[in-house]
């Protein structure tokens, strides 16, 4: 029953799919009226009246050929897709792991002591709900590097959801599993990683599957104002040679990436859910 | 001649809710347990008996009063200490194996893998379990839980096992299983038990003495039962000996009427003087009728010599 469940699901998208391309391709064809254009409109191929946005067709057609050649490189102005979306990948990696280093461990500290829980809480709380890209003119003039400072506007984006996981899911951890670590005479280590670790485990990475999402929301803007590689760049810099094609392609791209990163925290998620 | 474990005086005052009065649960309860003794405590909820073993496992700290064991404070928790909570309080990310490794492992450091491995199984083994040791403990019925839970207390061999309500969660025909293993695995570690029941039978079944709580807040122990039924004892023989009755009369009466009655102010004035004093709480043989004041080592030298010693250690 499962597996038709499945099958039949899996049919009924893709009946849904072909339903919404159909209309979207039928709905948006070309108004072909040679009549009234001069002789240099014609010469300059400006035969449609209005611009209008790329057909799936299109879009199909460009990812096919983008695809089979993802990663060549010709120059600053032309990088394949899957050399601009590795960028990307590099910089969410290194601020996601930076910030990693620095959350769990505070989090543990902040979970761990009542009074570091207040002495920080006014910081977090202020911190917070800055927006990542507030950060970004400080980041630049102190870093006075564009490709340091995305990584720290992704450091700074993905720290939160982190740290707040990790100090909840160690505070939560119930206090039957600390009174048995309490009368097996575990020291404060062993106590650590033997017992509020694995007990808090499914809570903080929960908290690092929230932050690899924000991450990857933040790294398209973070690219779109320091320029020069990654799939944000990528996407305002066809936009500027108005190539609507490849900027509805690499949108496409950017959420079957960000799908792709959800599914391994959410693997890794499982993999350390235990029940009670 | 001292008590192997010594309550003196205990006394547990929680701070009242905002304006609140205090709340005094118990107030100057005083035992003593034997070495190699099975001590039960029966009484009604609320009357503190969870805090008492607390404190006896050093999780809890008494308001006024102290624990010695060995003539020592118990001043924390520590591996000299075996609980089994009712909850059975096994990690549930551990399979079942590793959840008795790595208590035998904190035991015992310095011993290799093989030693600890072969140490761990030789306690699964006991209560039954071989085979299951690769389950995690969701996998695992809660009479299987228990069992594993017992396995490691018995397995870090504790000078003292305290065991809140062990049984308490579970269905009576499994109830009666996990307490006839508890017998035998007792009767060949001479372990020390303390244990929580609300169950008389149970507590006729296990234990040398079984201590009667009154009805809290300031709830007193006001005396300890001697059950003098020979060892080895069986759920379905004891029930036929000519004692069992008088005392399982005994302590139910004590249950449903003087708990309440000794709870009212005025007498608990007498108890609570008596409390600190030596000899207290006094001993009762519900079959003999004496009652005589408890001394160390008194109580359960009539029954202990049909006990099959064997030392596993």
């Amino acid at each position: 029953m499962v597996k038709n469940l499945n099958l039949r699901a899996a049919v009924l998208s893709l009946v849904i799919f072909v339903v919404l391309m159909l209309i979207w391709e039928l709905a948006n064809q070309h108004t072909e009226s040679t009549a009234g254009n001069s002789e240099y409109e014609l010469l300059m191929g400006g035969s449609e009246p209005q611009a209008r946005v790329p057909n799936p067709s299109e879009i199909g057609a460009l990812a096919i050929t983008e695809l089979s050649d993802p990663f060549y490189d010709k120059g600053p102005n032309d990088k394949g897709i899957g050399l601009q979306l590795l960028y990307s990948i590099k910089r969410v990696a290194m601020g996601y792991l930076l910030a990693a280093l620095i959350a769990i461990p505070t989090g543990f500290l902040i979970g761990m002591s009542p009074l570091m829980q207040r002495a920080l809480d006014p910081f977090i709380q202020v911190l917070k709900p800055i927006s990542p890209l507030a950060w970004m003119p400080l980041a630049l003039f102190i870093l006075k590097d564009s490709e340091v400072s995305s990584v720290f506007v992704i450091f700074i984006c993905s720290i939160w959801p982190m740290l707040i996981n990790t100090a909840f899911g160690v505070s939560a951890v119930k206090k039957d599993y600390i009174n048995v670590a309490r009368t097996h005479e575990l020291g404060k280590l062993r106590t650590a990683f033997l017992v509020i670790l694995p007990a808090a485990a499914p809570t903080i990475l929960t908290g690092m599957r929230i932050s690899i999402g924000i991450a990857w929301l933040v790294i398209v803007a973070a690219e779109m104002l320091v320029g020069g590689t990654g799939i944000g760049y990528y996407v305002w810099n066809e936009w500027n040679n108005l190539d609507l094609t490849s900027v509805i392609f690499s949108i496409l791209m950017i959420g079957v990436v960000g799908m792709v990163l959800d599914n391994l925290l959410a693997r890794a998620t499982k993999m350390v859910q235990y029940v009670e | 001649m001292s008590y192997f474990v010594n309550a003196q005086g205990l006394t547990k005052t929680y701070p009242g809710i905002g304006k609140g009065n205090p709340l005094t649960v118990f107030d100057e309860v005083s035992f003593g347990i034997n070495k190699g003794e099975f001590v039960c405590i029966i009484g009604h909820s609320g009357c503190g008996k969870s805090t008492i073993l607390n404190i006896l496992a050093g999780l809890d700290s008494a308001s006024a009063g102290v624990v010695l064991m060995e003539n020592r404070e118990v001043a924390g928790p520590s591996l000299d200490r075996g609980v089994v909570f009712q909850n059975y309080s096994l990690l549930p990310w551990m399979s079942l194996l590793r959840n008795i490794t790595f208590a035998v492992e904190s035991r015992w450091p310095r011993w290799n893998k093989e030693q600890v491995l072969a140490h761990s199984m030789r306690y699964i083994e006991m209560v039954g379990l071989k085979g299951s040791e690769g389950h995690k403990p969701s996998q695992l019925s809660g009479g299987m839980r228990q069992r594993v839970s017992i396995a490691r207390a018995f397995a870090i061999e504790p000078k003292l096992l305290l065991l809140d309500e062990p049984f308490g969660a579970l269905d009576a025909l499994t109830r009666g299983l996990i307490q006839e293993e508890l017998i035998k695995i007792w009767e060949q570690t001479n372990q020390t038990v303390f244990m929580i029941t609300h169950d008389v039978d149970e507590a006729i079944l296990l234990s040398d003495r079984i201590l009667l709580m009154t009805n809290g807040p300031f709830a007193q122990i006001a005396e300890s039962v001697v059950i003098d039924i020979p060892r080895p004892r069986d759920r379905s023989g004891i029930i036929h000996h000519p004692h069992y009755y008088t005392i399982r009369n005994h302590v139910v009466e004590f249950l449903v009427k003087r708990s309440k009655e000794l709870a009212n102010p005025e007498l608990r004035g007498q108890t609570r003087k008596a409390g600190g004093k030596p000899g207290y709480p006094p001993e009762i043989n519900p079959v003999t009728g004496k009652v005589k004041q408890a001394t160390p080592g008194s109580s359960t030298a009539g029954t202990k010599f049909n006990r099959n010693v064997v030392n596993l250690s």
